[in-house]
């Protein structure tokens, strides 16, 4: 006869506890599973290049229950550090918010100080700015498309991504000095025009890079891997994603046209003709797409402005606010003078508050200054399209694989010096 | 005593042929194989990145092979700003890798605190982690990025391995 | 006054104080008790109809006595227009009602204020601190009282001296 034991176990949380059918003692059953979610700490340091960020998974399987992103690790004051300084001295500041593309967060800025301000920036410098601004635009959507790509396992689009990339990076070292973080906008105008060069160069880049988005799309749209992984992952409806305040392609994505281009026009864009590419689903593939056209309009937008533009000034003829030209700050005193007022004690603001938002490529990128006269702004408040994408986050995520973690950090590109600030 | 001694001179403190040949090889493995860490924090994390793509390429000075888990990876490049709240973080990650382990504080924030004199940015992140090298810039070019490694591996090479490290090092000018 | 400003204060004579209208942004200040009324009121009414929420903001006038002013900044997509809404509180009794239940994507953005400023929120679905760690002791950092350098926190690093 057959003796039927019992393991002797400790009856605590971790240990299965084997219980002997009394019907056959001779065997032993099967062990009653114990099972409980599951707290996965992801980041903040993980190889995701999205920066410090951390999320808190609850899973139930590879199920996402929820999940709650903890935000702060890249929390630098910079709302404190502006009250401390000038206007002018708050441009490198915003460089540094969303790294990827410098240039647009100094636009949205310019503009909000010059509506603050009441200055109109000449002609050719806003058509100056809005050719910039496309660029960066294409420079912000191919990274996007370079790490999403390497998140989600198609490697060969980040380095052809990034090897075109690299090619902008270097037109932009030649135009300011800097490839990343490019402070060349000022509150009045842009610093310096484009050189003969740098425009030829450009229209070169623009009749070799077209093809090359074909390329990228070749390896991504009709990829089995990649469709599966992207079509039906993290819906959102349009209503659920306007009370969340999304915007840009993620807004884009659930079928809202809303780009302020075309709501609220600032800059050239009235003049030139471009189209809003709109989603239907509201999946990561629809977002995929959506950036994807917006590369190819971001070309038609700065050939027409490179067509249109004519000569002029690219600084406003305002002495009180806008810097003197460089050549003349080392030459002449007055230049010298001016320049370093303009810079330590700033030019006096009127008192009151304004909100300017700016279609910068990730959404609405916001500045809410309170000015009390002087030269410090009173309070100055970033409206950050990243931080508000990670407040829907959790309910976006909800009912996806583990997996599909990833891929939605992906689609809502988020960028964690804007997120914290 | 004897025309060969294994082991230290007694005269200058100079190792002898034998244990500075293996030295130098094992210096030269140390150096030819650096295997980073992912480790960017802000915007000195998107020139890392660059610096590991196709144009500037560093799999070439052999440190390409980039490790996501720090018990695998012997050099961490801090890349952006260190805030008071990572700090712990980045503590914990240094004190997971195994030795030898090189830090690089890359870019001006990683050096200083840069133009971040605020509440909550720790002004270099030397103050609780031991640094190697210092690569300044805002953010340093790749190009900047790869002096640094360079100088590192110049750095191991000088390094003793089986005896004591002496208490100064001459560098050949 | 514009014309939002005025159905606002039809609608709510007693909870509207003032509307200001600067540079094409029209502010109206309101009074803390009708704050959530009235956002319901610009959320569901058919002709001002926000439903896009653009940001949460506070500013400290530590002069006043209601020092702190809570600014939500509202658009409204299919009509094209932008409102902001202000409302004050004193430093003694700094809560005010929450918005979430109008709008989803306040719930991160009070998170913010409350980090930063100190405002508490009734009814907020998850109030604690988002930028800062949770056990931040040293203030609210963005009152103009606090120090631009803070107060010490960030050179200490206790966990040096841990064991493990």
């Amino acid at each position: 006869m057959k003796e039927t034991t019992t393991k002797p176990v400790l009856d605590d949380q971790r240990t299965t506890i084997y219980k002997v059918d009394p019907e056959h003692p001779e065997s032993e059953s099967l062990p009653t599973l114990r099972t409980e979610e599951l707290l996965l700490n992801m980041g903040p340091q993980h190889p995701s290049t999205h920066g410090v960020l951390k999320v808190i998974l609850e899973l139930e399987g590879e199920r996402l229950v929820k999940s709650t992103p903890v935000m702060g690790f890249l929390h630098r004051g910079v709302e404190k550090l502006a009250e401390d300084g000038t206007y002018h001295q708050f441009i490198p500041h915003t460089d540094r918010l969303d790294y990827v593309c410098a240039m647009y967060n100094n636009f949205a800025y310019c503009r909000a100080v010059e509506k603050l301000m009441n200055i109109t920036v000449p002609e050719r410098a806003e058509y100056l700015r809005t050719i910039v601004a496309e660029v960066q635009r294409i420079i912000g959507h191919q990274f996007w498309l370079g790490t999403q790509a390497l998140d989600i396992g198609a490697m060969t689009v980040f380095f052809y991504a990034f090897r075109d990339r690299e090619i902008l990076l270097d037109w932009f070292d030649e135009l300011c000095g800097a490839r990343l973080t490019t402070s060349w906008y000022r509150i009045g105008g842009v610093e310096r025009d484009l050189t003969p060069a740098l425009i030829q160069k450009l229209r070169q880049f623009l009749d070799y890079f077209p093809p090359k988005i074909d390329e990228y799309v070749v390896f991504l749209e009709k990829n089995r891997i990649w469709v599966a992984r992207t079509k039906g992952v993290a819906v959102i409806s349009a209503e659920d994603a306007l009370s969340f305040g999304l915007s840009g392609p993620t807004l884009r994505g659930s079928g809202v046209d809303y780009d302020l281009r075309k709501y609220e026009p600032y800059s050239a864009y009235p003049k030139c003709e471009f189209s809003v590419p709109v989603g239907k689903n509201g999946d990561t593939y629809d977002r995929y797409w959506i950036r994807v056209q917006e590369m190819y309009e971001s070309v038609k937008i700065i050939q027409q402005c490179l067509d249109q533009m004519q000569e002029g000034p690219v600084m406003a003829d305002v002495p009180s606010v806008t810097l003197p030209p460089k050549e003349r700050v080392f030459t002449n005193l007055e230049s010298m003078i001016q320049q370093f007022k303009l810079f330590s004690q700033g030019f006096d603001a009127p008192p009151g508050e304004i909100y300017c938002g700016t279609e910068a490529h990730k959404g609405e990128l916001g500045f809410y200054i309170v000015s009390t006269g002087g030269g410090k702004p009173y309070r100055l408040k970033i409206r950050a399209p990243s931080f508000i994408h990670m407040g829907a986050f959790d309910y976006m995520s909800r009912g996806y694989m583990i997996a599909d973690a990833v891929t939605i950090f992906g689609t809502y590109d988020i960028v964690m010096g804007e997120c914290d600030r | 005593m004897g025309l060969i001694q294994i082991g230290r001179h007694e005269k200058d403190g100079q190792s002898d042929v034998i244990v500075t040949t293996l030295e130098r090889a094992v210096n030269w493995a140390r150096k030819g194989s650096l295997w980073p860490m992912t480790f960017g924090l802000a915007c000195c994390a998107i020139e890392m990145i660059a610096a590991v793509s196709s144009r500037y390429d560093m799999d070439r000075y052999g440190a390409g092979v980039f490790r996501a888990s720090p018990r695998q990876s012997d050099l961490m490049i801090v890349a952006g700003t260190v805030c008071r709240r990572m700090a712990p973080v980045i503590r914990k990650i240094y004190d997971q890798m195994p030795e030898p382990k090189y830090v690089i504080a890359m870019g001006s924030c990683a050096t200083s605190g840069n133009i971040y004199d605020s509440y909550s940015v720790v002004q270099g992140v030397d103050r609780f982690v031991p640094v190697d090298i210092y690569v300044p810039g805002c953010p340093p070019t790749p190009e900047a990025l790869f002096d640094g490694i360079l100088k590192l591996q110049e750095r191991i090479m000088l390094k003793r391995v089986f005896t004591k490290q002496p208490d100064q090092v001459r560098m050949k000018a | 006054m514009h014309v939002l400003a005025e159905r606002i204060q039809q609608e709510y004579p007693r909870g509207f104080i003032k509307a200001v209208e600067w540079r094409g942004d029209v502010a109206v200040t309101v009074t803390r008790e009708f704050l959530h009324d009235i956002a319901r009121f610009v959320h569901d009414d058919p002709e001002i109809d926000c439903d896009y929420i653009v940001h949460v903001s506070s500013v400290d006038w530590p002069d006043d006595e209601e020092r702190f002013e809570v600014v939500y900044e509202v658009y409204s997509i299919r009509k094209r227009h932008r409102i902001r809404l202000k409302a004050r509180v004193p430093e003694s009794d700094c809560i005010v009602d929450s918005l979430t239940d109008l709008w989803k994507g306040a719930e991160f953005m009070e998170r913010e204020v409350y980090d930063m400023m100190g405002i508490r929120f009734r009814h907020h679905p998850d109030l604690r601190r988002i930028l800062m760690p949770d056990e931040y002791t040293e203030g609210y950092p963005l009152r103009k009282d606090f120090p631009v350098q803070g107060k010490g926190w960030r050179d200490t690093f206790e966990f040096l001296n841990e064991t493990t």
